[in-house]
């Protein structure tokens, strides 16, 4: 039996959704997964390229956080970031020929899996080195603060989402970064996926305090953990600090409980991880779950769900046709997009 | 005009961009209310409020970070290091997300920045407060590197850093803050990408920037005592080089010496006479020759500091033994 932290209950009575609100939550969640399986299937097929780190089985999070967003608040990443993308409103086909490496990818083809940017879609990246990306959104936070309270511009109440994983949460940087949002009360949200490992760190290995909300406190900001695979519970408590970030009230970390159901990246064996503990979380999938409460809820039928899931494969489809059938960069622009007048 | 010092210059340069510009703020430590280490923002935070002129905790890959994301989303940041050495610890941001982010984004995001202060080495500051920066990050793509020696330039040049929409290293030097010159007191912009031919000459040309300009300076008086006409260019841009100038120059003098105060090992000197070599051989009557500062840390001890960097006597000896090899 493994020793599992004991999740937090969440009673979804007290957040009630409507049907069209509980659609495009589990629209997102389904795309995510699909996504990633396409990729997968993509990668083995010597498809795509590199490091590919793939996000099943944490759609929850994504889904939960970047839902409760505006469409013009900020989403930042890490290097598994094509789920945050496409929550972020990245068109699929555009990521897929990021993945590819082509023109019409949403860098361009210069990025790749672990450098996916939307200026379009406020999605600051994509960011392949541990941390790095958390000062970034830090900056955009302070961004907003700095035009409401600087410039005087009362309609600049955008927040911004931090993503990363519970590895990270050891960086300098990340506390760093707490230190200064808490001190200059900066519209953001610390969202820490916390899937239990760190490549092959298991993270109570690498932490001397494994919950991570705790460390919020020493900051004076608010901390809370979730269930990491209940949308509905992730959602509930990402609308609490989006809330309480666009009134001015500074920064929340929240800590959600998740799991990767794949490895690392595409190249890890992932033979670290116990079958065990595997099940345990497998059993947990945020979209059965999800699923389920809709069901129950009768806010949609059987035949909904396969209609919506039968409509996303072929949005992924589609994605894969315009991917493939896109042109490669053109080896002229080489040194294209160096400085900022290419 | 008006008498001013380098520190001022700087000063009035920022002054003038955050007034002209109000998405132009600056961040570092003790930039507000203690007004910078060596005073370039004086009193601004009185002018511009604590949010334009931002005393940051001492986390410099963090604030380098938190600048680049500002920049990202529509704010020119100015980042002061208090000395530029600390930014080592912000190497990553400046190299990865500073420089590369652009390239990376395939355009979708510019980083209008400029991360300045003083740099070089002073006067028996020790190793660490002796660094010479340039040289480490002239390798990261996408970075503009500038080094300002004088007052008159240092404004200039600054004012049209910060209005550059590139990530922009600006070095100035902890020797230099107090020199002076009459500014104009009309606005001026400085290219970032022009070097200066400071002193034209026909017999030799010598490279140089920041406070080796002002050594190499001091050479000429004992060269042209001895006949000798040297052309002396302040580099000012050095990432891109700005090859024009010099190539105007070698194919005039043919023989070229790099005056330097960083580290022999992977300087600049060695990527220009690399550059030399690749652009202009045929037209060099001798080797280009390197002065540069010693492969050491920097040592407190006063006379083994002055052997450490570039003396006016040894260029006078380099430049005299390298034209008596005339043919
Ligand atoms: C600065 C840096 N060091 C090391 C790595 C290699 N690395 C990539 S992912 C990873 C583990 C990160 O774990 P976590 O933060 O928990 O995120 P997860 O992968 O679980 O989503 C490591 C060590 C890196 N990318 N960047
Ligand atoms: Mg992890």
């Amino acid at each position: 039996m493994v020793q599992e932290r004991t999740l937090p209950q969440f009673q979804a009575a007290i957040a009630p959704i409507t049907a069209a609100d509980a659609l495009v939550l589990y629209e997102d969640m389904t795309l995510g997964r699909l996504f990633e399986d396409k990729c997968a299937e993509m990668y083995y097929r010597g498809k795509m390229f590199g490091f590919v780190h793939l996000y099943n089985g944490q759609e929850a999070v994504s889904t939960g956080v970047i839902k409760s967003l505006r469409s013009d608040d900020y989403v930042c990443s890490t290097y598994r970031d094509h789920v945050h993308a496409l929550s972020a409103g990245v068109p699929a086909r555009n990521v897929m020929a990021e993945l590819f490496g082509k023109e019409t990818g949403c860098s361009r083809g210069r990025g790749g899996s672990m450098h996916l940017f939307s200026s379009e879609h406020n999605m600051l990246g994509g960011f392949a080195f541990i941390g790095e990306g958390i000062p970034v959104a830090l900056g955009a936070a302070f961004q907003s603060r700095y035009r409401r309270d600087a410039l005087g511009q009362a309609g600049a109440d955008q927040v911004t989402a931090s993503f990363f994983g519970d590895g990270t949460s050891n960086n300098g940087q990340f506390f760093e970064c707490l230190n200064m949002a808490a001190l200059w009360k900066l519209p953001i949200l610390f969202v820490v996926e916390n899937n239990k490992w760190a490549i092959g760190m298991a993270h109570e290995r690498a932490t001397s305090q494994p919950e991570i909300y705790r460390k919020a406190s020493v900051f004076g900001m608010p901390g809370v953990e979730v269930d990491g695979m209940d949308v509905m519970a992730v959602r509930t408590v990402a609308q609490e600090a989006v809330a309480r970030a666009r009134a001015g009230e500074g920064p929340t970390l929240i800590e959600c409980l998740t799991y990767r159901f794949r490895g690392h990246s595409l190249a890890d064996p992932d033979e670290l991880r116990s079958k065990s503990e595997k099940e345990v979380w497998l059993a947990r999938d945020p979209i059965k779950r999800f699923e389920a409460y809709l069901l129950e809820q009768k806010l949609v039928s059987e035949g909904d769900l396969k209609d919506i899931r039968d409509r996303i494969q072929a949005s992924i489809d589609e994605a894969l046709t315009f991917a493939e059938g896109s042109p490669e960069p053109n080896p002229v622009d080489l040194y294209k997009y160096i400085f900022a007048e290419d | 005009m008006a008498e001013t010092l380098m520190f001022n210059a700087l000063r009035e340069a920022i002054d003038e961009e955050m007034a002209r510009d109000e998405t132009v703020f600056v961040l570092g430590e003790d930039v507000g209310h203690y007004g910078g280490s060596y005073k370039v923002t004086k009193d601004l935070h009185q002018k511009y409020g604590d949010l334009r002129v931002l005393d940051t905790p001492i986390a410099e890959n963090s604030f380098t970070g938190m600048a680049v994301g500002a920049a990202m989303t529509g704010l020119r940041p100015i980042i002061e290091g208090m000395n530029m050495g600390f930014l080592l610890l912000a190497f990553n941001q400046i190299a990865n997300n500073a420089g590369m982010l652009r390239y990376t984004s395939g355009g979708n995001f510019k980083i209008p920045m400029v991360i300045r202060g003083p740099g070089g080495v002073g006067r028996q500051l020790g190793a660490e407060h002796s660094q010479r920066l340039e040289a480490y990050f002239q390798a990261v793509p996408g970075l503009k590197i500038v080094a300002c020696s004088t007052a008159y330039n240092a404004k200039g040049l600054l004012k049209a850093a910060i209005r550059d929409d590139n990530p922009v290293l600006f070095f100035e030097h902890v020797l230099l803050y107090n020199l002076k010159d009459d500014l104009p007191n009309h606005e001026y912009i400085l290219p970032l990408d022009k070097a200066e031919v400071v002193r034209p000459g026909k017999d030799v040309t010598i490279l140089t920037y920041s406070r080796m300009r002002h050594h190499v300076m001091q050479a000429t008086k004992g060269l042209e005592a001895k006949g000798i006409d040297p052309e002396v260019i302040d580099l000012i841009s050095l990432k891109p080089l700005d090859f024009e100038t010099i190539g105007a120059s070698i194919r005039k003098t043919h023989r070229v010496i790099v005056v330097e105060e960083c580290m022999k090992t992977g300087g600049i000197g060695a990527e220009i006479i690399a550059s030399i070599n690749d652009r202009l051989f045929d037209e060099l009557d001798a080797p280009v020759l390197r002065l540069s500062s010693q492969d050491i840390p920097t040592p407190y001890n006063g006379k083994l500091e002055s052997l450490t960097i570039v003396q006016p006597k040894q260029i006078e000896a380099a430049v005299e033994k390298m034209l008596a090899l005339k043919v």
